[in-house]
């Protein structure tokens, strides 16, 4: 007799669980909407928390777009918006350096590893391992708690006299630890840390979760070398995430430890205000250490579960199998791997000792490598495919296309030598912007497109989806490709204004092109918020299966179910990837169809 | 900028003509089997794909030929020339796999577009090809950290002997260069000896601090080496001269160098930029507060002759009645040990 685990922890027999489902649930509003412990509700919710930031951190991308485009115009609508900050309609230059940091950080944090991990990880893996909760629904529910406290705190920051931290994202002291040096470094820094130090709960909670369940929860012949690669990824992720955070929240504790209770970790020979301080002994390259040691893997964080969702949805919109999945495995684990002993090349010009760059030059550009394999992989199996353009297929395919271009632009700022002169310039945020957040953030679009119909029983709208798409992609290369000539032409990022120096002064024309880009951008995301919104309640009622794909969440009833499966959970008899498979009646088969029940289209060795 | 407002219009209509096709397609879809409408959709962003690719492509080569001019000019410093031609060699292979990858997945994307009679191949694994393209990328960039870290090297492991030394020293907003002057010994200092008169807390008993000039330019003569001491007193700072392809940070409580040979002087860098009012410039480049932007210095290159008579000109730290008696400060304060070692080198 089977024994699993429920949702609910306690053990059940499966035969009795048909007649467990009926009798559970009286649900009212709050355990259904607000305290829910159902994996698909919780996903649900960081997925609509992280659009809400977004939209936040987008919209002050937009209010800094518009003063480096037209640096003396005056917007008096900023006024209404920011109060005395934007006086006359004048952007206020510290307010300036708030926005980049409060931009990237719910950017980097709270949408792309809260909203992007946090979304995904708990709607697929029970769905996909065939579970029928997390491992621990309720730690799960505190996960998400934690993670909207910590995006409260992170709104209230901006609301307050001294303004919201913006000693930009990275935080570095000494200017993030002392009050003199910025007016954000108050009491902003402190709310920012203490948002920090919720979110790095929230995020511990929440792997511990996927990483038990993946490992615990998989259902009858789900072996590892069966999962769908989103699952890998999402698992990969997670144990990035467990082993890195700390040292954030280490890198943070200290950072208080220094601005509250005259401790000296990060700080010596300082004088500020016409005073020297009492700190003494203190490196402020150490937080960087410390800061970067999570920040590089923080990188993957982002990036592979965006990776993981592209895979699944290239091969089932290619309808053939993806290419190589031991080697995207493998490609996966190498770079998690190394992801952890790179961190130096944030750090080449700081004052580290240039031999232990010279270590961090090697283990950079080794990223390259299995990098270089997932893009070939990627590109491998749309050849001779029979491609699908669904709005989820083709944000896949963006996302490859900005994997490789902000790919290939990292070897350049990891080799120590040619960074000298990019570092911290434009070619840094064009780079990033181009690998981690716009790759990821498609990844994430693909995700919902694909999975929409899995979270409402609803499609989203496909014709504003291929608009969305189109809009997206071209202003996102609209924006981020010519910021690679502001940087090589010598322009530092988190300038208020390019203007102070005047051979600068020609480079405008290229900042007023991206910013029109900017805004186009951010008219597409109004038309992708309309869209997820009206669709939930207005979509087209979904299939079963709507892209015909093999993975188990497409066998559960569109209706959503507390426990997923009415009575047994599905058996999984092979790989996820058998689509367009010689011989088999359907260009795919899905996982729960035995090898007995296929004898047309097995072929010798068959046993994915 | 005409061109790029054009080009935005012209995105701007490409909007609305699918926004029309969106009703279109949208009043139709009654009349229409789901199938149907799928092929339609793969078909158009099919082609969709085909036009973003070329577009694309045509827009970065016309970039490239239209901001070419706006790039940093020749590099001025003597390392910064190796640099430059390494960065042109790391973007003839970046471009070229740009362009082939770029290539293969769009054009994949629009020739393997659905078609009902056909199949996806079933193609799943392939350990030979696995192994060409893990090998290749490893061969390639292992050639190019060599070569990275060669220049690397030969930028950081210099051995100092015949450089002049100069101190940068970076404050909320602005910087102060300390020349070594005829010792080319740079004077103890310390933060604690910091005053209105003593920006940079030099310390007034050490002997090698009495010829030391303090400036709020950098002048620098042509081809010879200068070792620059890099500091900070309140937060970090970066120390960048994008025109040498020099960076190194200004992070308080330690000492940072960078050691380079000026090549080209400010003279003759008007006439390779055809900009009779071009100066080289020391920006900050790490975000140290709210006029982060502002904080930037001249940065002169002079015939040798000219620097010495510039330098001349310029006053001493502690010059007769500007020196201030400073206030004793236990010995043990006065140095950060990184000095120390500076002199010692020499």
């Amino acid at each position: 007799m089977e024994i699993k685990q429920s949702h609910a922890g306690e053990v059940l027999h499966e035969e009795h669980a048909h007649a467990h489902h009926e009798h559970e649930h009286e649900e009212n509003f709050w355990t259904k909407y607000v305290f829910s412990t159902d994996h698909k509700m919780i996903s649900k919710q960081f997925l609509i928390t992280a659009i809400l930031m977004a939209f936040v951190a987008m919209g002050m991308s937009m209010m800094f777009r518009l003063q480096l485009a037209w640096p003396d115009t005056k917007f008096h609508f900023l006024e209404s918006i920011i109060g005395h900050w934007g006086k006359d309609g004048k952007l206020d230059p510290g307010f300036y350096l708030a926005l980049v940091t409060i931009h990237g950080t719910i950017m980097v944090f709270f949408v792309l590893t809260g909203g992007l991990s946090g979304t995904f990880s708990n709607l697929l893996i029970p769905f996909q391992v065939g579970a029928r909760d997390m491992a621990s629904g309720f730690l799960n529910m505190l996960s998400y708690w934690f993670f909207f406290a910590s995006s409260m705190v992170m709104i209230i920051s901006c609301f307050i006299a001294t303004g919201p931290a913006s000693g930009g994202w990275t935080i570095y002291p000494p200017l993030s630890a002392l009050p003199q040096a910025i007016p954000g470094s108050g009491l902003g820094m402190t709310l920012w840390l203490v948002s920090m130090s919720l979110f790095i709960v929230s995020a511990l909670l929440g792997g511990i979760n996927y990483v038990a369940t993946v490992i615990n929860l998989r259902t009858d012949g789900m072996s590892m070398t069966r999962l769908p690669l989103t699952i890998w990824s999402f698992l990969i992720t997670a144990i990035l995430g467990i082993l890195s955070f700390p040292v954030l929240f280490a890198a943070a504790l200290l950072l208080i430890f220094d601005r509250s209770f005259g401790t000296s970790f990060y700080l010596s020979d300082i004088f500020i205000d016409g005073a020297p301080l009492a700190h003494a002994g203190g490196s402020p390259i150490l937080f960087q250490h410390l800061f970067w040691f999570l920040g590089h893997p923080e990188v993957y964080i982002v990036l592979l579960p965006a990776l993981g969702l592209a895979s699944e949805v290239i091969s089932v919109n290619s309808r053939k199998p993806i290419f190589g999945y031991k080697a995207m495995i493998g490609s996966m684990l190498v770079i998690a791997f190394l992801s952890f002993i790179v961190w130096g090349h944030h750090m080449f010009v700081t004052g580290m000792n240039p031999f232990l760059g010279s270590v961090f030059v090697f283990t950079t550009l080794l990223v390259a490598i299995p990098s270089a394999v997932k893009v070939f992989n990627y590109i491998t199996t749309l050849w001779k495919g029979n491609l699908q353009f669904t709005p989820a297929m083709l944000f896949a395919i963006g996302l490859v296309s900005f994997f490789i271009t902000g790919g290939l632009t990292g070897i350049i700022l990891g080799d120590s030598a040619l960074d000298i002169n990019v570092h911290d310039t434009y070619f840094v945020v064009a780079h990033f912007h181009i690998v981690m957040g716009s790759s990821a953030i498609f990844g994430m679009f693909a995700g919902v497109y694909h999975w929409f119909p899995r979270m409402y029983g609803r499609l989203m709208n496909k014709k504003l989806g291929y608009l969305h798409f189109w809009l997206t992609i071209t202003s996102v290369y609209g924006v981020f490709f010519p910021m690679h000539f502001l940087g090589l032409a010598g322009l530092p990022r988190r300038y208020y204004a390019n203007t102070a120096y005047e051979p600068f002064h020609a480079l405008v024309n290229i900042n007023v092109m991206i910013t029109i880009f900017a805004i186009l951008g951010g008219i597409a995301q109004l038309i992708f918020a309309f869209n997820f919104f009206y669709s939930i309640f207005k979509g087209k009622k979904s299939s079963q299966n709507p892209w015909k794909s093999n993975t188990i969440e497409w066998t559960a009833p569109v209706e959503h179910l507390h426990g997923n499966w009415p009575g047994a959970i599905p058996k999984v008899h092979r790989w996820p990837y058998d689509y367009g498979k010689p011989g088999a009646p359907d260009d795919f088969i899905p996982q729960t169809v035995p090898y007995s029940a296929t004898p047309e289209s097995n072929i010798p060795g068959d046993d994915h | 900028m005409n061109i790029l407002l054009i080009l935005a219009v012209v995105f701007g209509v490409l909007v609305l003509v699918r926004l029309a096709n969106v009703a279109q397609l949208a009043s139709q879809l009654s009349g229409e089997s789901d199938e149907a409408e799928q092929d339609k959709d793969n078909k158009v962003n099919a082609w969709l794909m085909l036009g973003f690719l070329w577009f694309g492509l045509f827009l970065l080569v016309y970039m490239i030929l239209r901001y070419r001019h706006y790039m940093l000019p020749v590099s001025a410093s003597e390392h910064g020339v190796g640099l430059d031609k390494l960065m042109n060699v790391n973007w003839v292979i970046l471009f070229v796999v740009f362009f082939i990858t770029q290539i293969a997945l769009f054009g994949f994307a629009f020739k393997y577009r659905y078609n009902k009679n056909r199949r996806g191949y079933f193609y799943h694994d392939n350990n030979k090809l696995e192994v060409i393209w893990t090998v290749i990328p490893a061969v390639v960039l292992i050639a190019l950290v060599f070569a990275g870290l060669k220049q690397w090297n030969n930028i950081t492991q210099v051995k100092h002997n015949d450089a002049m030394y100069v101190q940068v020293y970076g404050k909320q907003f602005d910087w102060t260069v300390r020349y070594s002057g005829k010792d080319n010994k740079l004077g103890k200092s310390s933060f604690r000896m910091i005053t209105d008169n003593n920006p940079l807390g030099v310390d007034s008993n050490d002997r090698a601090a009495a010829d030391d000039i303090i400036t709020k330019e950098l002048h620098m003569p042509v081809g010879i080496p200068i070792d620059v001491v890099i500091n900070s007193r309140d937060v970090i700072h970066s120390f960048f001269l994008p025109h040498f392809r020099v960076q190194m940070n200004a992070v308080p409580g330690m000492n940072t160098h960078f050691y380079f040979k000026p090549t080209i002087t400010t003279a003759k860098m008007r006439v390779i930029t055809k900009n009779e009012k071009f100066d080289y410039v020391l920006l900050c480049n790490k975000i140290c507060g709210v006029a982060h932007y502002n904080m930037q210095m001249k940065v002169v290159v002079d015939e040798p002759a000219d620097f010495k008579a510039w330098l001349t000109k310029e006053k001493l730290v502690f010059e007769k009645s500007a020196a201030p008696a400073p206030a004793p400060a236990p010995q043990a304060e006065k140095n950060s040990g990184e000095e120390k070692k500076v002199v010692a080198i020499k």
